[in-house]
């Protein structure tokens, strides 16, 4: 499955997501630049990404932590999502996401 | 348990003389306190410096609260517990701790041992260094706002140290957590107006403070914008006005001498960088033998170091701390012979431990 990357310098790859592997984990092993500093413990807001597309609306429901970290990253917008807490799946194949500012 | 000892130099105090030890380590987070304990094993003495409050690292700063279960021996435990047993593990061997202090600066002394110095103006001299810093300095997170840079310290802080320097003043808070609230609160009074500026209308903050925030917008005392800052305006470093966009994007100016911004805390390897320990991506290479950077009596353990087949996991930090405190040993006492014991049967190690 496929997760489509935009980098902050605006260029764009296609990325592998594994099933079950967050898109945190997937950028990550594509060696794109997300900080991602407590590891996916949803406790530091540094692999924050922005959902394009229509993208965020298909994706299950933000859980309450994952809203209140979101308070502790730069530059939020409402298609922000942090991106340790995305799981890739079939649902989300073809999915495109933005790294946030730094 | 006991507070940690702690001897912070000041910029008040001035700059106090240097401490002589065995050992410097930078990071107290679980790396750094264990390798407290093994060096202590060998009577090597250490002193930690960190630039947190309090010992822990990432454990207290980004994950106090949420389970740990690859411990040996500890099925599951919060990373504030972890560092809590940490600290009583190695109270026997005393480490003073210099807290809110980061270490800026190394240089070799012609007797072969090591200078650090920190921002404080704190000088240690030890024939060994231990670097356990994780991912470096916990800094707080700069918005990505347009030349923000000529603004800090002038007009744009991260932190509030005196108040009264906010007085009569036009502040800007934005933020969604504790520490955004807490200054709109304390700030409120003695400010010209304060504008709180949050993406959403909900706050990470705890509830009561929330609550008063919201009595002070609706008695008119404060202002809250669901927006974020997009553009500062100013000169020479005195900001006037700032940029804010709310969801609808539209752009509006707003009056500002201040502006707060409180997004946490990221971390950033700073002056370690320079100490010239052949960095690879802001990792220091290592052996796995002493976990011995490329420069003789720099060792390197944690998160931050790396080598074939690492591994960033806290019980690799302990492992390496085991290893790095052997050959810290012969580096401090080069005429003694070192003696490996078990703590279960040496007595020796147990009346060190306090337990005989």
């Amino acid at each position: 499955m496929k997760i489509i990357a935009v980098d902050r310098e605006g260029n764009t790859q296609d990325v592998e997501g594994n099933d079950g592997w967050t898109v945190m984990e997937a950028l990550r092993d594509a060696r794109l630049p997300v900080t991602a500093e407590c590891g996916g413990a949803c406790a530091c807001a540094t692999c924050h990404v922005y959902v394009e597309d229509g993208w965020f609306e298909k994706l299950p429901e933000q859980r309450d932590e994952e809203i209140d970290m979101l308070d502790m990253a730069l530059e939020v917008q409402p298609n922000s999502r942090l991106s340790c807490q995305i799981t890739c799946s079939d649902e989300t194949d073809g999915i495109k996401v933005t790294l946030a500012p730094e | 348990m006991n507070a940690p000892s702690s001897s912070a130099a000041s910029p008040e105090n001035g700059p106090s003389s240097p401490i002589e030890t065995d050992v410097v380590i930078i990071g107290a987070g679980p790396a750094g306190l264990f390798a407290v304990f093994e060096l202590g094993l060998l009577d090597l003495k250490a002193h930690l410096v960190d630039i947190l409050d309090r010992p822990g690292g990432q454990c207290t700063e980004l994950y106090p609260e949420k389970p740990i279960y690859d411990i040996p021996g500890l099925p599951i435990v919060n990373g504030q517990e972890l560092v809590d047993k940490l600290m009583v593990q190695i109270a026997p061997f005393s480490p003073v701790f210099h807290l809110g202090e980061m270490a800026r600066a190394l240089e070799k002394l012609p007797d072969g041992r090591w200078k650090l110095s920190t921002d404080l103006g704190q000088q240690f001299i030890a024939p060994v260094i231990v670097i356990g810093a994780g991912g470096g300095s916990f800094v707080p997170k700069r918005p990505p706002i347009p030349g923000i840079d000529a603004f800090e310290g002038t007009s744009v802080f991260y932190a509030v140290r005196k108040m009264e320097q906010f007085r009569g003043k036009d502040v800007v808070i934005a933020g969604g957590g504790d520490s955004a609230l807490d200054w709109t609160l304390n700030l409120a009074p003695i400010v010209k107006s304060l504008t709180l500026v949050h993406h959403r209308d909900g706050f990470r903050a705890a509830q009561h403070s929330v609550n008063q925030m919201r009595e002070l917008v609706a008695a008119d005392e404060i202002d809250f914008q669901i927006a974020s800052v997009k553009a500062l305006h100013g000169d020479n470093g005195v900001l006037n006005e700032v940029t804010l966009a709310g969801p609808d994007k539209i752009e509006r100016r707003h009056k500002a001498d201040v502006l707060l911004p409180f997004f946490g805390l990221t971390m950033k390897l700073g002056p370690i960088a320079d100490f010239g320990l052949n960095l690879n991506e802001n990792l220091i290479p290592v052996d796995t033998e002493k976990f011995e950077s490329s420069t003789s009596g720099i060792f390197a353990i944690g998160d931050i170091n790396t080598y074939p087949g690492k591994l960033k996991l806290i019980l690799s930090a302990f492992h390496e701390a085991a290893l790095m405190s052997q050959a810290a040993f012969h580096i401090c006492r080069p005429n003694e012979k070192l003696r490996f014991q078990y703590t279960t049967s040496s007595s020796n190690l147990q009346k060190k431990l306090g337990v005989k």
